[in-house]
């Protein structure tokens, strides 16, 4: 347990920085999901194509993989941005792709219908998609999206593998100073947990919120 | 107002609009009956273009209809469609609904897109469900809303395909008679519907569909009294029966 009070700063940096990059990650793999989703559902049969390939694509490769790839890889090609922002990048790019697809399974989950009215009406298909469909769709995911929120959070700690010091890096290394493994991971691993409590209690909320009479 | 002219459509190797030739004047109301599959959606679909024709041409007010992007989208401002299950947005209440459009294609103001918004709730006789969401209303009043919210863009023309088909029975005539008073306001307006009293009473023109071509077109009563071809003979005595 001491080892645990002991080290409190190293923890809480550590935590600070897993906290920052869940947020950014998270808002730039949002982005990164509607705009995937926007040219998969979209009309452009060329975007279509780029979206899918996309999805697939970074569905079917380890993170951990793309980590290290872009880590040592982009240096070798003239591109240098620091560690955590390099990570937060990627894991951006990767969860964009599950974003996008639990927002297309929302949009399927509308009827036609809705974006057919919308049209009608001389909504361009950028308008009826942003003010019809995808808030509606939004509200049929919001559980969906809110384990992703939580897969992101758990995912943030492989970028310890590559260097950044966040919170599984910060107890790894407190552990090589103390030897006390257990007390040390558990902790960051309640940590990690109440991460995802809260995330679990917002998309609870959000989704009484939202619901739609139908 | 509308001209069509060769208008071909296939689905996959089946091919639900054959040369299809149709003209609608300003003002005028042409009902369009026929059995079902016979290609009345589809071509009200065609003049708005929700759906492509392989060939043939729409001409609405003069001007070819564009194919994509927001030429289309600026037709379609000025071309009101009402759907068989009104399509209403969910997520907005009704007043919502037809205040949307005209603020994001026409670029009005709010406070006078909600003016308008009430004026047309109160036309079509629903004015105290402003403030409901959609599912809350019976579904006369939401087609009628879905009407309100059509012409709250001041179309050129509206397009009805099946307005009544999926109302109960006591609901048909509160919707018909908004149609009528808007058709004796002038409005140019291509109904399909089988609802042969609103055809007879409201139409200019009826045009009958069978197969996916028009196979008659005259004025209501001659249609009704004395259909020239025997499909269109077979068709009324089948739905006149019941
Ligand atoms: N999206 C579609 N895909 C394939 N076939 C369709 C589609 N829409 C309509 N059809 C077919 O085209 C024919 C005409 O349909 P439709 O225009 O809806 O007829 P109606 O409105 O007169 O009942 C029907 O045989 C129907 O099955
Ligand atoms: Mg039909």
């Amino acid at each position: 347990m001491s080892a645990l009070l002991d080290h409190l700063p190293e923890f809480w940096q550590g935590l600070v920085v897993t906290l920052q990059m869940t947020a950014a990650s998270f808002a730039g793999a949002a982005v990164v999901g509607l705009v995937i989703v926007a040219m998969r559902v979209g009309p452009v049969p060329v975007l279509r194509a780029v979206a899918t390939v996309y999805v697939e694509t970074l569905q079917n490769l380890p993170l951990l993989v793309l980590l290290v790839l872009a880590v040592f890889g982009l240096p070798e090609i003239g591109l240098k941005a620091g560690l955590t922002t390099t990570a937060i990048v990627v894991i951006a790019l990767y969860e964009g792709a599950y974003i996008a697809e639990a927002l297309r399974s929302g949009v399927n989950a509308i009827s036609a219908g809705q974006g057919e009215a919308a049209r009608a009406l001389g909504l361009t298909f950028g308008q009826s998609l942003r003010h019809v469909v995808l808030p509606q769709a939004l509200r049929t995911v919001v559980q969906p999206i809110g384990n992703i929120f939580i897969a992101l959070t758990m995912n943030t700690s492989l970028a310890a593998a590559v260097g950044v010091v966040e919170l599984t890096a910060a107890a790894n290394r407190v552990n090589l100073l103390e030897a006390q493994p257990i007390p040390i991971f558990v902790g960051a691993g309640l940590a990690y947990a109440a991460i995802a409590a809260c995330a679990g209690f917002v998309t609870g909320r959000l989704e009484r919120r939202l619901a739609v009479a139908r | 107002m509308i001209r069509v002219r060769g208008l071909n459509k296939w689905f996959g190797d089946h091919h639900v609009l054959h040369d299809v030739d149709l003209d609608v004047a300003r003002g005028e109301v042409v009902v369009v009956i026929g059995p079902s599959g016979s290609g009345k959606s589809t071509l009200c679909r065609c003049l708005n273009r929700l759906e492509a024709a392989d060939s043939g041409e729409v001409l609405v007010d003069g001007v070819p209809v564009p194919a994509e992007g927001r030429a289309l989208a600026r037709l379609r401002a000025d071309v009101g469609m009402v759907f068989q299950n009104f399509n209403l947005f969910q997520h907005k209440t009704v007043l919502e609904n037809v205040m949307l459009a005209p603020m994001k294609v026409r670029g009005v103001s709010r406070a006078e897109a909600e003016r308008t918004a009430h004026e047309l709730l109160a036309r079509v006789g629903i004015a105290e469900q402003a403030g409901k969401q959609p599912a809350r209303l019976s579904g006369g009043q939401q087609q009628r809303a879905a009407i309100a919210r059509a012409l709250a863009m001041r179309p050129k023309v509206m397009l009805f395909d099946e307005p009544t088909s999926a109302l109960d029975p006591e609901m048909v005539g509160e919707v018909l008679d908004v149609m009528t008073g808007l058709a004796a306001d002038g409005m140019t307006m291509v109904v399909v519907t089988h609802e042969m009293g609103f055809a007879r009473r409201a139409a200019d023109r009826v045009v009958f569909m069978d197969g996916g071509r028009i196979v008659e077109t005259g004025e209501p009563n001659a249609f009704f009294d004395s259909p020239r071809t025997d499909r269109a003979r077979d068709f009324l005595a089948k739905v006149l029966t019941h």
